[in-house]
């Protein structure tokens, strides 16, 4: 490590792995939900194991972008980082709040939860993702603020790298979108159109900046290719990904009241959306290939190919299945979306946040060559075995929506099945998707568990 | 010691900058045949809209997008002779014909919006309006890349290495080449 306070990344990391592996276990539950539909009834009812699943993933993504900047910032800017106290001050209010948001899901009802949160004074809740209470969000906003303040003095205090001034736009551009998210019209389309101002410009805009940085970071410090050839890089793909991204939202409004022009805006910017991703794949392996030295650390190598891979196969062309209008008139809200969002933010997010886990907490831990062989051959068991029961989870997902959009979409209205007749029908892969998400749990706990092998010290092959 | 060198077979300027050039055509491909795709659908409202347009501005425009381009490339001529203050100059004419293109484009868009048309009205200006638009950012955003260039050329930053002219040429041909295929496409063909 080379200063110091890059350990204020630590506690991020941890916490956000914990989170991951809350998420996975209500991940198992309403998978199960789905085909025993009174599972654990009444004590977590599906909508409200859904909402801790999801908001889950958002949070520790959050913890683990923050985590990275922490670790990556001072480094790229060759600097201390201007307060570790206030970074050490942040995760505890950022984790309790959390922490309390979902027992506040958890132990009450959700009404309940609004009511005494004080819902009616700002409303806010009731939105998918966005279901926290007001309260909570001026809590991310605060942290948010206090975050930037902090990253943002310390990049002005030392080195400007392209790799810093990237990940700063996607972070200020990730706190600007969220206040969209206190922005609440009756007008349901207006609701709506805005609610993907956050949901959209997140995922498919200022995250992709966060996460084109992170890899640009990681592949420089296991590949020592040259910083000018990667930033160049990072430039083009970041550049695709708005072009595409920002007018491809019109995705989202096809059905929900916008002027009908969004249908060709949002089919042929999302259809190039894939690009940038594309590109990310072609950087990664081209960087990869042209390596000046072979980097201890094998592990997050791969986790910085796979996670370019996965995100190129899972945002991008799954994104492309569906995204159409003339093909989402029938897709729109089967359980191709849902396997559209279960590889994309596997394969995007989670994987570079765990790729920038994997590179610098060796590092933080005093093993500056990375974990053991021992260790890191657990890991990318761990990596094999949530990898492929993710791609097995969208494949039966996939099966499962094409199957819907059969029985239910295509027939003329009268002749279609009902939603619960085709849900009956497709129930067998609801059932081999749990049974991948159980391996894909056994890979998550692998993961885990190779933090706590042992082994022997990586020695530097000069 | 990257000097053109006529004759040698070597792609000019950023191999970055082609990876995106072609990311930027296939864009503007896929504008081009959703636009005649929805022509062939709607033979007759696109042949009223097009009758609303303005070929002479257009014409306008295809000569001050193509002049330009000649004069960047002159520029990439001077700059790899090692006369990097001349090349900056034609960099900055090249940028002084271009902004014909950028008034001519306001006077247009002014004139069909005051007659009513607008992204809204029907298909046809939907796709006139848009395409036309992301092209005319393109130009804006060629224009800042060529003072970049210019400024770093007047101050001889490529006095070992031309690529950074090479390369800002090459997008900016990129911009007129679009624009060449446009005109005909939106303003011309029955």
């Amino acid at each position: 490590m080379k200063f110091q306070s890059q350990s204020a990344a630590m506690p991020y990391f941890i916490f956000a792995l914990a989170l991951f592996v809350g998420q996975i276990v209500f991940g198992l539950i309403i998978g199960l939900q789905y085909v025993v539909g009174d599972f654990l009834f009444p004590e977590i009812p599906f909508n409200v194991a859904r909402m801790v699943h999801t908001n889950l993933l958002i949070v520790w993504l959050l913890f683990g972008f923050m985590g990275a900047a922490y670790y990556l910032v001072p480094e790229e800017a060759e600097t201390e980082l201007y307060s570790t106290k206030l970074a050490w001050v942040l995760f505890w209010v950022f984790a309790a709040a959390g922490t309390l948001t979902i027992i506040g899901y958890l132990a009450v009802p959700y009404a309940t939860l609004a009511d005494i949160t004080g819902n009616g004074l700002l409303p806010t809740m009731g939105r998918e993702f966005l279901e926290m209470p007001t309260i909570t969000k001026v809590g991310i906003v605060v942290v948010a603020l206090g975050f930037l303040f902090n990253i943002g003095m310390t990049m002005l205090r030392g080195r400007k790298t392209v790799i810093n001034i990237v990940l700063m736009t996607g972070l200020l551009g990730l706190a600007l979108f969220f206040l969209f998210s206190f922005y609440n019209p009756h007008n349901l389309a207006l609701d709506k159109f805005f609610w993907w101002w956050v949901v959209h410009l997140w995922v498919e805009g200022v995250w992709e900046l966060i996460m084109g940085a992170i890899l640009a970071f990681v592949l420089i410090k296991v590949t020592g290719v040259d910083r000018e050839v990667i930033e160049k890089w990072l430039y083009i793909i970041i550049a695709m990904a708005l072009i595409t991204g920002i007018i491809g939202t019109g995705h989202h409004f096809f059905w929900i009241g916008p002027p009908e022009y969004w249908h060709y805006l949002g089919s042929i910017f999302s259809a190039l959306e894939p690009i940038p991703f594309f590109m990310m794949t072609v950087f990664a392996f081209n960087m990869v290939s042209r390596r000046r030295r072979e980097h201890p650390n094998r592990a997050a190598t791969l986790w910085a190919l796979g996670c370019a891979v996965m995100a190129f196969l899972g945002a991008g062309v799954w994104g492309f299945l569906h995204t159409l209008a003339p093909v989402n008139y029938y897709t729109h809200g089967t359980q191709i979306t849902a396997a559209h969002g279960h590889m994309a933010f596997y394969g995007a997010y989670v994987m570079i946040v765990i790729t920038i886990i994997s590179y610098a907490m060796p590092i933080m831990r005093g093993r500056p060559n990375g974990n053991s062989r021992q260790a890191q051959t657990v890991e990318m068991w761990s990596f094999w075995l949530m990898t492929i029961a993710m791609v097995f989870i969208t494949l039966f997902l996939t099966a499962a929506g094409i199957l819907q959009v059969w029985m239910q979409r295509v027939p003329e209205s009268g002749q279609a099945l009902s939603f619960m007749a085709t849900q009956d029908n497709i129930a067998l892969f609801y059932w081999l998707r749990e049974i991948s998400g159980v391996i894909f749990f056994i890979g998550l706990l692998t993961y885990i568990a190779s933090f706590f092998v042992k082994g022997d010290a990586v020695e530097v092959a000069e | 010691m990257n000097k053109s060198v006529v004759g040698q077979k070597r792609l000019p300027g950023d191999l970055a900058i082609w990876i995106f050039i072609l990311a930027e055509l296939t864009v503007f491909a896929a504008l081009f045949i959703v636009f005649s795709v929805s022509k062939s659908l709607n033979v007759e409202m696109f042949a009223e809209g097009q009758a609303t347009l303005h070929p002479l501005m257009g014409l306008i425009n295809t000569l001050s997008l193509i002049t330009s381009s000649f004069f960047v490339a002159k520029s990439v001529l001077f700059a790899s002779q090692g006369q990097l203050a001349k090349s900056a100059q034609w960099v900055w004419i090249g940028i002084a014909t271009a902004s014909i293109y950028i008034v001519t484009k306001f006077i247009e868009y002014q004139s069909l919006m005051a007659l009513g048309y607008n992204l809204r009205t029907n298909i046809f200006y939907t796709l006139y309006f848009f395409i036309t638009f992301f092209h005319f950012m393109h130009v804006l955003m060629g224009i800042v890349i060529l003072i970049v260039v210019a400024n770093k050329a007047r101050k001889g930053g490529y006095e070992s290495d031309i690529t950074g002219v090479e390369t800002g040429a090459s997008y900016w041909h990129m911009v007129d080449m679009v624009w060449v295929v446009l005109f005909p496409l939106i303003y011309v063909i029955k």
